[in-house]
């Protein structure tokens, strides 16, 4: 009866962890279903003419997505312009100072700041970076502009950026920085000078999934950049971006549009798969500890 | 941070050239100190600067969302009619929405992210088909939201609508159900990598100890693995609400946006999230656009209040 016992019991773990094998490996059957649909479809629509044009008026076939590209590349430069250095400032504030009453309070807003649907920030963007501006002498509509979406997605992108840069600086050892300020180096260039460049490879990896993350983001730039059906290089107007475009022409009802957002989405998904896979690449190289 | 005065100077060549060269030289340190005061205070005004930013946001939309709060009160969270064109404001449909597809979501992403917590963190910790596993759900997550939306609007609802039909009901294709399966794969990654850390910080003289009883390896997974780490897997999910609540292009464009009160899950609806995108823009009386601000408030203040809590249950957690 023991026997037949632990029999049951044996074979009972080796259910469950049959059963754990395939529930965990099904996870992968929809994200390869979206890997290989999106580049199914994608595929076919990328070309030059692609690349280089603008998206036609309804109606007319062909057209491009130029007007997204250079918006999001626009975009996202001037959000990790403005980003970046205010990330790495705090974060390195933070490693610095890892007891201080004040510092708990700064933590604390950073894990609040990562949780806060982007959504919500496209809101209170708006209300900061675009009412103001609705004035009756600018030309365009309602005061929208590209610079106002680089900053709610700036503001998407610190928390990360701080987290990251603070962890790195955390593993380093304080035997560096003593030994750099026992030589009397002034504290901003042990800083700059000793402890960011050894700690170069987190923060990094940092920024790069930052930016990743905010190159998909729509739903900040909705009420902010608005989009632009026009090639616009003007920071201070409505800008298209690849994510809006896809959620605008996605949809639609015409296929030359539907075309175009397949297209676009390849593109956005190739982007940040590549921007994953080089931060995974770095962080092993470098072996960093995220 | 150190001041002029904490600093004593001591000449002791009296000649006009030599205190003429050891004042240039305390000028240029005390500047260098300056400096170096400067730099620390910026250091903290960027820190403080994450405070302003909370503050600021949690300000601006509770002054946003002031109008609606007077002139609506709190029975706007319970009023179930919505409809801008007769001013008539109601945020249950949407309440009701945003906690259909997430808690929905929910269910079916928690068998699949605990399978791959404890089959990471227990099973296969190391190796090539754990990492690659790891790395693909990994990916999961970075998978722009507008992404899954479009796969889903053109992939997945079609399906929905045919298992619609096949079931016998209304086949509409877009709705709470959809935008639950498409949020279910999203969310999956966050509990998934959480759960694997928390997994594999079981101390190993528990597991050796159940095993030295006689436990099979599944016993030793039901009976000290998981409750050891339920409080860890629990803010995992925690984080994954978190993530699902606030969750706006995928479910915008897979929901069907209408403003009724959802009849059953496979009816069309809309979340809070999705609700504000939409009509956002269109929001032309102040009214209106104050209760939609005012969903953003609430929206804001429950995914704070979850995050909040699955940290200190992390903390707790890392810190035993």
């Amino acid at each position: 009866m023991d026997a037949k016992n632990v029999k049951l019991r044996l074979g009972k773990s080796s259910g469950f962890q049959w059963l754990i094998y395939v529930l965990a490996f099904a996870c992968l059957v929809p994200l390869m279903a979206i890997l290989f649909y999106i580049v199914q479809a994608g595929v076919t629509k990328i070309n030059w003419h692609f690349l280089v044009n603008i998206p036609k008026p309804v109606g007319e076939s062909g057209g491009g997505i130029a007007n997204a590209l250079v918006g999001s590349i626009i975009i996202i430069l001037v959000s990790a312009v403005i980003a970046i250095p205010i990330g790495i400032m705090a974060g390195v504030y933070l490693s610095e100072n890892r007891r201080g009453r004040l510092a708990y309070w700064v933590r604390l807003c950073t894990d609040i700041l990562q949780g806060v649907p982007s959504i919500v920030i496209g809101i209170v963007a708006y209300f900061w970076l675009v009412r103001p501006w609705d004035l009756g002498f600018i030309h365009h509509k309602g005061g929208f502009s590209a610079i106002s979406g680089s900053c709610a997605l700036a503001i998407m992108m610190l928390p990360i950026i701080v987290r990251s840069t603070e962890e790195t600086l955390k593993l380093l050892p304080d035997t560096l920085k003593e030994a750099a300020l026992a030589l009397g180096m002034p504290f901003h260039r042990v800083i700059f000078k000793v402890i960011v460049p050894v700690g170069i490879s987190g923060i990094l990896s940092g920024v790069m999934l930052s930016v990743a993350r905010i190159t998909g983001e729509t739903a900040p730039l909705l009420f902010t950049a608005f989009g632009n059906p026009y090639l616009s290089v003007n920071i201070a107007k409505p800008m298209q971006s690849l994510p809006l475009l896809i959620y605008n022409y996605a949809t639609s009802p015409y296929q030359d549009w539907l075309n175009l957002a397949w297209g676009a989405s390849l593109i956005l998904l190739i982007w940040v798969l590549f921007l994953n896979i080089l931060t995974k690449v770095i962080t092993r190289k470098w072996k960093v500890q995220l | 941070m150190i001041t002029r005065s904490d600093l004593p100077l001591r000449v002791i060549n009296s000649s006009p050239q030599a205190i003429a060269k050891a004042k240039a030289r305390a000028r240029r340190s005390f500047r260098q100190i300056r400096t170096e005061n400067v730099f620390r205070r910026s250091l903290m005004i960027m820190g403080l600067l994450m405070i302003v930013l909370v503050l600021g946001i949690c300000l601006t939309l509770a002054m946003q969302s002031r109008l609606s709060i007077s002139t609506l009160g709190a029975k706007y969270l319970w009023s179930k009619v919505w409809d801008p064109v007769q001013d008539v404001y109601g945020a249950w449909p949407f309440l009701l929405g945003t906690l259909l597809t997430s808690f929905l979501a929910l269910i079916i992403s928690i068998p699949f992210s605990i399978s791959v917590a404890i089959f990471l963190g227990e099973y296969h910790p190391k190796g090539w088909l754990p990492n690659f596993l790891k790395n693909a759900v990994e990916l999961i997550a970075a998978v722009p939201s507008v992404i899954y939306g479009f796969w889903g609007l053109a992939v997945l609802v079609p399906i929905v609508r045919s298992f619609e039909s096949s079931i016998g009901v209304a086949p509409v294709g877009v709705g709470i159900f959809t935008s639950s399966l498409i949020l279910a794969v999203m969310v999956i990654p966050y509990a998934a990598s959480l759960g694997r850390s928390m997994i594999s910080l079981v101390p190993s003289h528990l597991k050796e100890a159940a095993y030295a009883l006689g436990a099979t390896r599944w016993e030793v997974v039901r009976s000290v693995i998981l409750p050891y780490t339920k409080s860890g897997l629990f803010a995992g999910i925690l984080l994954s609400l978190g993530r699902a609540l606030g969750e706006t292009m995928a479910v915008t464009m897979v929901i069907g946006n209408t403003s009724d009160i959802p009849k059953s899950i496979f009816a069309p609806g809309n979340t809070m999230a999705s609700v504000i995108a939409n009509q956002f823009t269109e929001a032309d009386k102040p009214v209106y656009l104050s209760a939609l601000i005012e969903l953003g408030l609430v929206l804001f203040l429950v995914t704070v209040v979850i995050n909040l809590i699955g940290k200190k249950i992390i903390d707790r957690f890392t810190n035993e």
